[in-house]
């Protein structure tokens, strides 16, 4: 019962380099605690103060924003791929 | 000579080395370029530039590149026209167009490419690639040609015909991925992560955005070393309004033009106007939508450089402005009937805004208003294929005389 993580270079050296993770957890929310459990300093990397996602972090499972599902309540399952990407601009 | 510091991140104002780099590992922020603007505003003057070459490189001082690696295809110094009769429709006296659209590649892409290339080169990269609603890749193939590089392109299925033949024309690789921008944008920036490419909007993206300034610059110029009072500017990512201020406020900062008092409007298609909505909201965050718009270069639904087009917004007093999807069509025509000039679906989308702003009173008749239109017609040419009528005649005189009445010339 677990998901893959995928860590982007900026979070890599917290996670000694690995650019893939896997965790458990049922959820987005949960899916962090347990990357936090596991390499200390994840969760303040990509939380601001108020324990709300920092605005240039974005998360998808499965390749959906969670935004557009239940944000990090969202639902996570064995076998879901879980993005952790920085937003990028992009067009004009 | 060089006038770069570093890349400094502009959330939290962490600094990092020149390197291919676009995030902050504090807290995710985007970086961006610094400069030196004590040294500029000693060694530059409006004489230097005016004595440049007639393209972006006259701005060299604010860009990012060694001027030995530049890349040059004739990018910039694109026409400033005065758009006498649009502007006595509107009711506007000096109302000015940017035509963008005549840049090597058919849009205002080739500014930041151009940048992004010649720094790819002193990073020693082989391969360019990039994300693109479609001007982007036909810009990017365009310049690794030329460079001699390789150039890989990904863009959302279902892009206009006219800008994947315009792009695949230059020999990149074209990949075509089931999703929209947004999607293919998490994909390439996952891809950007573990390949050795430069890809020119992901790990090349602080060096990239910096091209976007020279419009600033040109306009300046063009207007006779002044800031215009008003800027109307399609919006994607919101990039290139917070970037054509950028351009507006170091000209001030080094000397170059006494004041800046522009105000900053931006405009956004109605089925992708995520910043528009931030703006109407008075937030300072954008939530993000699934766009379903005709104006395919602006369908980017979550918008990263959105909070910061909500700051210029705001701090030059500009507004943000949705057009209505049928008229996107209508003022591409508009447009071209009134100054000859046949803009893509984004210059639709400037002109209707444009009309919106002056109907709303935000723009008065003296203003020295810039719309911009950053790219060309010939590549959406689906959006007006509708409306084309012509006459077909044998080839005699009473046949001509059958369809054209001689009173009426």
């Amino acid at each position: 019962m677990s998901v893959t993580v995928r860590i982007p270079t900026p979070l890599r050296k917290i996670t000694n380099g690995a650019d893939k993770v896997s965790v458990s957890g049922s959820s987005i929310s949960e899916v962090l605690e347990e990357l936090e459990k596991e390499f200390s300093g994840f969760q303040a990397r990509i939380y601001d103060e108020n324990k709300q996602l920092r605005s240039f972090v974005n998360i998808y499972i499965n390749g959906e924003d969670i935004r557009f599902l239940d944000g990090l309540d969202s639902n996570t399952k064995s076998g879901d791929e879980v993005s952790i990407v920085p937003a990028v601009a992009g067009g004009n | 000579m060089s006038y770069i510091k570093n890349l400094t991140c502009k959330q939290c104002f962490n600094n990092y080395p020149i390197e291919p780099i676009n995030v902050c590992e504090l807290c995710f922020g985007p970086l961006e370029v610094t400069y030196d603007y004590e040294k500029i505003s000693k060694s530059v003057t409006r004489n230097l530039i005016s004595s440049g070459p007639l393209n972006i490189w006259r701005y060299h001082p604010f860009l990012p590149v060694s001027i030995d690696n530049i890349i040059d295809i004739g990018t910039g110094f694109t026409p400033l026209i005065h758009a006498k009769n649009l502007g006595e429709l509107l009711g506007l006296k000096n109302l000015y167009i940017k035509n963008d659209s005549v840049n090597p590649s058919y849009s205002f892409k080739d500014r930041p490419v151009a940048i992004t290339t010649a720094k790819a080169l002193e990073f020693d990269f082989k391969v360019l690639a990039c994300v693109s609603t479609g001007n982007l890749m036909g810009s990017v193939a365009a310049h690794a040609a030329k460079a001699k590089m390789k150039s890989y392109v990904f863009f959302p299925a279902g892009l206009e015909k006219g800008k994947i033949i315009g792009a695949s024309i230059y020999g990149p690789t074209l990949i075509s991925v089931d999703g929209n921008y947004d999607d293919v944008n998490r994909l390439c920036s996952e891809l950007a992560d573990n390949l050795k490419w430069a890809f020119v909007n992901v790990n090349m993206r602080p060096y990239y955005a910096e091209g976007s300034k020279t419009l600033g610059f040109e306009v300046a110029e063009q207007l006779g070393w002044k800031a215009p009072d008003h800027c109307v500017v399609p919006a994607a990512s919101g990039e290139l309004h917070t970037k054509i201020w950028k351009g507006l406020v170091e000209m001030k900062d080094v000397g170059l033009i006494e004041k800046v008092k522009t105000s900053m409007h931006l405009a956004q298609p109605e089925g992708c106007s995520p910043i528009v909505k931030a703006f109407i909201n008075e937030e300072s965050q954008v939530t993000p939508v699934k766009p379903d718009t005709i104006a395919k270069s602006l369908a980017i639904g979550n918008p990263a450089s959105g909070p910061f087009a909500l700051q210029t917004l705001k701090e030059t007093s500009g507004h943000a402005v949705a057009a209505p999807e049928k008229e996107i069509s209508e003022c591409i025509q508009l447009l071209a009937e009134t100054e000859g000039i046949f803009t893509e679906t984004a210059g639709g989308v400037v002109i209707s805004s444009l009309r919106k702003l002056v109907k709303n009173k935000k723009i008065n008749p003296d203003d020295v208003t810039v719309a911009f239109i950053t790219g060309n017609g010939l590549k959406t040419q689906e959006v007006v294929e509708d409306s084309v009528e012509y006459n077909n005649i044998k080839p005699t005189y009473k046949s001509f005389e059958e369809i054209i009445k001689f009173d009426t010339i």
